[in-house]
């Protein structure tokens, strides 16, 4: 660096010789590779894109290619065309899959949103403790999922579930006048019920990501607009409606695509709550994949039960990008 | 402002917010519990007359005791704490590279490549896994720490670019013009002056990007098989469960140990996680 500036320091002052002008083609040719702009870039971008070429962009092609072909493990496949496409549309564990996928991602948004927004007012009060309370908050967003799950399940046992005991020491069920139900809920081992249940533990765990991004949104709204709309006399519930709100969705919209992304294509939770069970009543497009791929070997199943995931998860993207895109234009 | 009566504070404000606490917390509270619980009381009908499930009288570590001793449970915890470490690493050091070039150069297809990585953060691993695991299979990857070291980067990278890219926009360029004036070149104003301030960056994306590594699950199912290679969350599925049962005590101190290392990163650093995940999402 220092040696540029002794190579130019004839008369001119150091500070004109250091500044990228048409003189420096001048400089040594390491200075120069140094100073492009370009070169430099193309530098700076090539571990990234190799890394995002190599492990997303090529899995990706392959995956595509595996999806037309019969390969299993240990055997190399030939191509069938869309063969694998329709044997799993015309599969009922798959059709049942396809349903599941869709039912959980609806509600369990839906929930996660709604309690998100509640607990993120809840947050923007001030009150004693609020750090502690907003720190503690997203601790199942941080533990692994995985872990937290088989707490849940322990939860949801058969024959030891806590919350069956709770409910029946309420007398909720059992044979009270006030009992909604004679017997213990089934609360794994029925589809309907365990489908309802991962939802239910999707929503603990994703609802911190909603409530924590959405306060930080709250706190850029100016109290000034809601202390106007209080004094012409607004309530609590039109003040959220036409003062929060309005100002809130560009960042709930962001908020919602990512969890929208992250449940749609959601595995662990899945794999570790029901294992697609009972009686693969509870499967979701990536674990019937996993299943079908990973457990059976029928790699190019596998691969096109995964792939028709893509095209609800490039509808969301790009409906993320065009409103990224007009944002930046206004 | 507003102010409120005392009975409307408590319905709308304290007994929200309790629910939300107790709701928030409980899994973990019952984590614990049964990890200090002795397996007698574990198995016990739920329509027991003594039964009192909420607390235990006689704690024991006898579960944690076995978790450390017969099991390869230490082993996953290093094993997960070293691929973290290091796919992190990898990925701040791309991501800031990437982030700065996109934040601050100019050349062709800048745009593009901006909206291609930021595609790619929104590509989920399970739609890539089966084709992954023939491609790590093919670079004699396959039940390596490596398999993970690569690849947890695919959804590391495009995150820290993203997020440290919209860091550097916040950083005004007369300080780096500044460092070029007097001799700097481009790359050492970039190393010496420019990183050092994009520190808290650094810390958010770094922390969100270890606790999303610790996280992962199913690369880490499919790309590993031995025992003693596995990853926390891997291990505990699997070689926790011997053949149908459930040892609930054990699987519970795992899970509770498995995710305090995590849990303390967290703690010392919740505002700046908080940062990288609020930030993780705006453009």
């Amino acid at each position: 660096m220092t040696d540029r500036l002794a190579g130019g320091a004839g008369s001119a002052a150091g500070v004109e010789v250091a500044l990228p002008h048409p003189g420096a083609a001048r400089a040594p040719a390491r200075t120069r590779v140094l100073e492009s702009e370009r070169l430099l870039a193309a530098a700076l971008l090539a571990p990234t894109v190799v890394l995002l070429g190599l492990f997303i962009a090529y899995p990706f092609v392959m995956g595509i290619w595996l999806a037309l072909t019969d390969t299993s493990v240990g055997r190399p496949g030939r191509f069938v065309g869309l063969e694998n496409f329709v044997r799993a549309w015309t599969d009922s564990i798959f059709q049942a899959a396809f349903r599941n996928t869709f039912v959980y991602t609806f509600w369990a948004t839906v929930l996660k949103l709604s309690l998100g927004m509640w607990l993120a007012l809840l947050l923007n009060r001030h009150f004693r403790g609020k750090r502690l309370v907003r720190a503690s908050m997203l601790l199942p967003f941080i533990v692994p999922t995985v872990l937290s799950t088989f707490a849940w399940r322990w939860m949801f046992d058969p024959t030891f579930s806590v919350l069956n005991w709770t409910l029946y020491q309420l007398g909720l069920i059992g044979d009270r006048w006030w009992s909604l139900s004679p017997t213990k809920l089934p609360f794994l081992s029925d589809g309907t019920y365990a489908l309802a249940c991962a939802i239910v533990v999707n929503t603990w765990r994703g609802m911190p990501f909603f409530a924590i991004t959405l306060l930080a949104g709250l706190q850029t709204i100016n109290p000034d607009l809601h202390e106007a709309a209080a004094l012409d006399g607004a309530g609590g519930w039109k003040r959220f409606w036409y003062v929060t709100w309005p100002l809130l969705k560009p960042v709930t919209l962001v908020v919602v695509v990512f969890s929208v992304i992250q449940t749609f294509a959601d595995f662990q939770l899945i794999y570790v709550l029901t294992g697609g069970g009972p009686a693969n009543s509870t499967h979701l497009l990536a674990t019937y994949a996993y299943q079908v791929g990973v457990h059976s070997g029928l790699l190019g199943e596998g691969a096109a039960i995964s792939l028709f995931m893509f095209p609800v998860l490039f509808a969301v993207v790009w409906l993320q990008l065009r409103y990224l895109r007009r944002l930046e234009g206004a | 402002m507003v102010i409120e009566q005392r009975w409307k504070r408590w319905v709308f404000f304290y007994i929200p917010l309790a629910l939300f606490v107790v709701g928030t917390l409980f899994p973990f509270y019952w984590m614990l519990v049964t990890a200090v619980r002795p397996d007698a009381e574990l198995y016990r009908s739920w329509r027991a007359p003594n039964n009192a499930p909420f607390w235990t009288l006689n704690p024991t570590l006898a579960h944690v005791r076995d978790l450390l001793a017969k099991t390869t449970f230490p082993r996953w915890l290093w094993n997960t704490f070293f691929i973290a470490v290091v796919s992190t690493a990898i990925s701040l050091v791309c991501g800031l590279f990437a982030g700065y070039a996109l934040a601050r150069l100019r050349f062709p297809m800048a745009g593009a490549l901006g909206t291609a990585i930021f595609v790619t953060y929104l590509v989920p691993p399970t739609l890539l896994f089966i084709p992954l695991a023939d491609i790590i299979r093919n670079f004699q990857l396959g039940n390596t720490p490596w398999a993970l070291i690569l690849t947890y980067p695919t959804f590391l990278v495009p995150f820290c670019t993203w997020l440290l890219m919209g860091y550097f926009k916040t950083i005004p360029r007369e300080l780096e013009e500044c460092a070029r004036i007097d001799g700097a070149t481009r790359f050492g104003a970039m190393v010496r002056i420019i990183f050092p301030i994009a520190v808290p960056g650094i810390l958010s994306a770094g922390i969100f990007a270890f606790t999303l590594s610790w996280n992962e699950f199913i690369y880490a199912l499919v790309f590993l098989s031995s025992p003693e290679r596995k990853t926390v969350p891997v291990g505990v599925v699997s070689e926790l469960i011997r053949g149908d049962i459930y040892f609930w005590g054990q699987l519970m101190a795992g899970a509770l140990l498995g995710s305090i290392p995590v849990a303390l990163v967290y703690s010392f650093f919740v505002e700046y996680y908080v940062t990288g995940l609020t930030g993780s999402v705006k453009g």
